[in-house]
């Protein structure tokens, strides 16, 4: 264990002379759940982006699994091992459900019949088998959520990537939604980053946070720490939830 | 299945019953069903808007024509070349286009571009008639010549039926594979299928070579039918349009709905010009307000083409099991 996956060096992005990530640097051990949290646009899914192959850094470089990464198109960083999903959920709707992980899974798997098996035991996981014959234009919110993380799943990636997959969520799916996280990460070793606002999740799910605030990283550490952490206090998460 | 059993018989057993005329309209079906489903590859699955198949229907026919006008080979050798030159042309705009990130109404218009520039190209080309027009000299023969097609309307017809078939068989075979798959996903939702690992790229390269290789076994057919070339008209827009008002009006992105389309249209659109010479009118352009009357009508009250809603009514309607069968 304890091995670096994800190791993010003092990246930086602009658009249109706005500084959207200054300089932030941290790392992602193999086999950790890692939340990635702060204020709307302090540069979170910025962040993401550029991890996923999105944006290519201005500054700094981003290391998967001993390889550099940024630079990389988005397919050749999920052939690399990342999974993603996107904060504005993109279901191809015109597919059903089961299609959608179909094509994900035939990352790994080049026969349609392979690819649609694993994809049904992503589909069970989550709990969507009930819905695998409907457009994924049929479903609610949260099943769509499901359905950007089954997609993702089906990649069979090293380390998942996970942008506001709880937003939107009840508070009894956002705990089944962690329990499915738990059971990933403690069975099959998987490794997630997540952004995450929804603290109830961050909380139960991660070992260690990251706070980005104005496209810098302000403090990091574990879940202890940071709700104790002065800074992140006044920025973001305010008195009350000490 | 009884039906599709019923219809079988019939499309092969029809040039045994059916006069010149009819036998004619019935090539011209599936001449369009067979271009329909070529297009239907590459905007059905694939998502990208061609307006200018008939660049490669014209390169198609040219390219045959002229190794057989000039240098006397067979067209079942020359269709090689046809379907090679028109995958090579499709490939250069493939590459021009999506290297650059053009999509959309701009590849569209790209696909217009290059249609019209190789027609203008070919008005200036003596080498295959110019503007003047590029023949092939029809000779009577006593059988049908498959190889050389050379033989009667009822040759043609069977030629066209077998190549119609192969191409739905094909399309259906394609839909079920990997490549069906993640075509489908990038019309869906290009950023979505690449950050699955799918190089978006390269598999719409893919959908325009095999695309506009297929469309040049239609122009090759056209030049030996018809034994005349212009390229004013095989380059043309409307040429374009033609080919793909079936599938568009049939079902885009499904296998039944170019074949659906284009035989309605084509009936329609012969039964108006009969209708007219029977009252002894005669309106030029007739025929292209009643496709754009067509148009309306599938917009308005089927928006996703005639077969999809023709397999609710028939309970074929798919379901889900694979990608939108049929």
């Amino acid at each position: 264990m304890a091995d670096t996956l994800l190791s993010v060096r003092a990246i930086s992005k602009s658009f249109h002379g706005l500084r959207a990530i200054a300089g932030a640097s941290f790392e992602v051990e193999e086999g950790h759940i890692v939340a990635l949290i702060g204020p709307n646009g302090a540069g979170k899914t910025t962040c993401f982006n550029m991890i996923a192959g999105v944006f290519v850094p201005d500054e700094g470089e981003i290391r998967f699994a001993g390889g550099r990464i940024d630079g990389m198109r988005a397919d050749q960083v999920c052939v690399a091992g990342i999974g993603r999903t996107f904060q504005l959920v993109k279901p191809f709707a015109g597919l059903s459900v089961m299609d959608n992980v179909i094509v994900g899974a035939l990352r790994r798997n080049k026969h349609v019949d392979v690819a649609r098996r694993k994809a049904q035991t992503i589909l069970d996981q989550l709990g969507l088998t009930q819905k695998s014959d409907q457009p994924a234009s049929a479903l609610t919110l949260p099943d769509r959520k499901r359905l950007e993380v089954a997609r993702a799943l089906a990649t069979e990636p090293r380390l998942l990537l996970l942008d506001e997959v709880m937003a939107g969520l009840r508070p009894t799916e956002t705990d089944q939604m962690v329990a499915i996280f738990r059971n990933l990460n403690r069975e099959q070793g998987l490794t997630i980053l997540l952004i995450e606002h929804v603290m109830r999740a961050v909380m139960a799910l991660s070992k260690e946070i990251h706070v980005l605030h104005h496209g810098e990283l302000i403090a990091s550490g574990s879940p202890d720490e940071i709700v104790r952490h002065p800074a992140v206090l006044e920025c973001y998460l305010g008195e009350e939830t000490v | 299945m009884l039906l599709m059993a019923v219809l079988t018989a019939a499309l092969l057993i029809l040039p045994a019953f059916a006069d010149t005329y009819i036998l004619s309209v019935a090539i011209l079906i599936l001449y369009f069903a067979y271009l329909g489903q070529a297009w239907n590859v590459m905007m059905g699955f694939c998502g990208q808007l061609s307006l200018g198949h008939s660049l490669y229907v014209g390169v198609g026919a040219y390219v045959s024509a002229a190794l057989f006008v000039h240098f006397g080979i067979q067209p079942w050798l020359g269709v090689w070349a046809a379907v090679l030159a028109c995958m090579a042309a499709g490939a250069a705009i493939g590459v021009l286009a999506f290297r650059f990130g053009i999509g959309g109404v701009y590849f569209a218009l790209l696909t217009i571009a290059f249609a019209e520039f190789t027609r203008i190209g070919f008005d200036h080309l003596r080498w295959v008639g110019g503007s003047g027009g590029f023949f092939l000299h029809v000779a009577q023969r006593e059988f049908n010549d498959v190889l050389a097609l050379r033989g009667s309307p009822a040759m043609f017809y069977y030629v066209m039926l077998v190549a119609t078939v192969a191409a739905f068989v094909f399309c259906a075979w394609l839909l079920h594979t990997r490549i069906g798959y993640y075509w489908q996903a990038i019309r869906e939702d290009p950023e979505a299928a690449q950050a699955l690992g799918i190089n978006t790229f390269r598999y719409k390269m893919l959908a325009i070579v095999i695309s506009s290789g297929m469309s040049a076994f239609g122009g090759v057919f056209f030049a030996f039918y018809y034994n005349n070339l212009f390229p004013e008209q095989i380059f043309s827009m409307s040429r374009s349009i033609e080919i793909i008002l079936g599938p568009i009006i049939g079902g885009i992105g499904t296998l039944f709905g170019p074949i659906l389309g284009a035989a309605v249209l084509t009936v329609l659109a012969e039964g108006i010009t009969e209708l007219m010479a029977a009252f002894g009118w005669e309106i030029p352009g007739v025929k292209q307000v009643f496709y754009g009357a067509c148009l309306l009508a599938v917009i308005v009250f089927v928006p996703r083409g005639i077969w999809p809603a023709l397999a609710r009514c028939l309970g074929l309607e798919s379901r889900g099991k694979g990608p939108r069968d049929g």
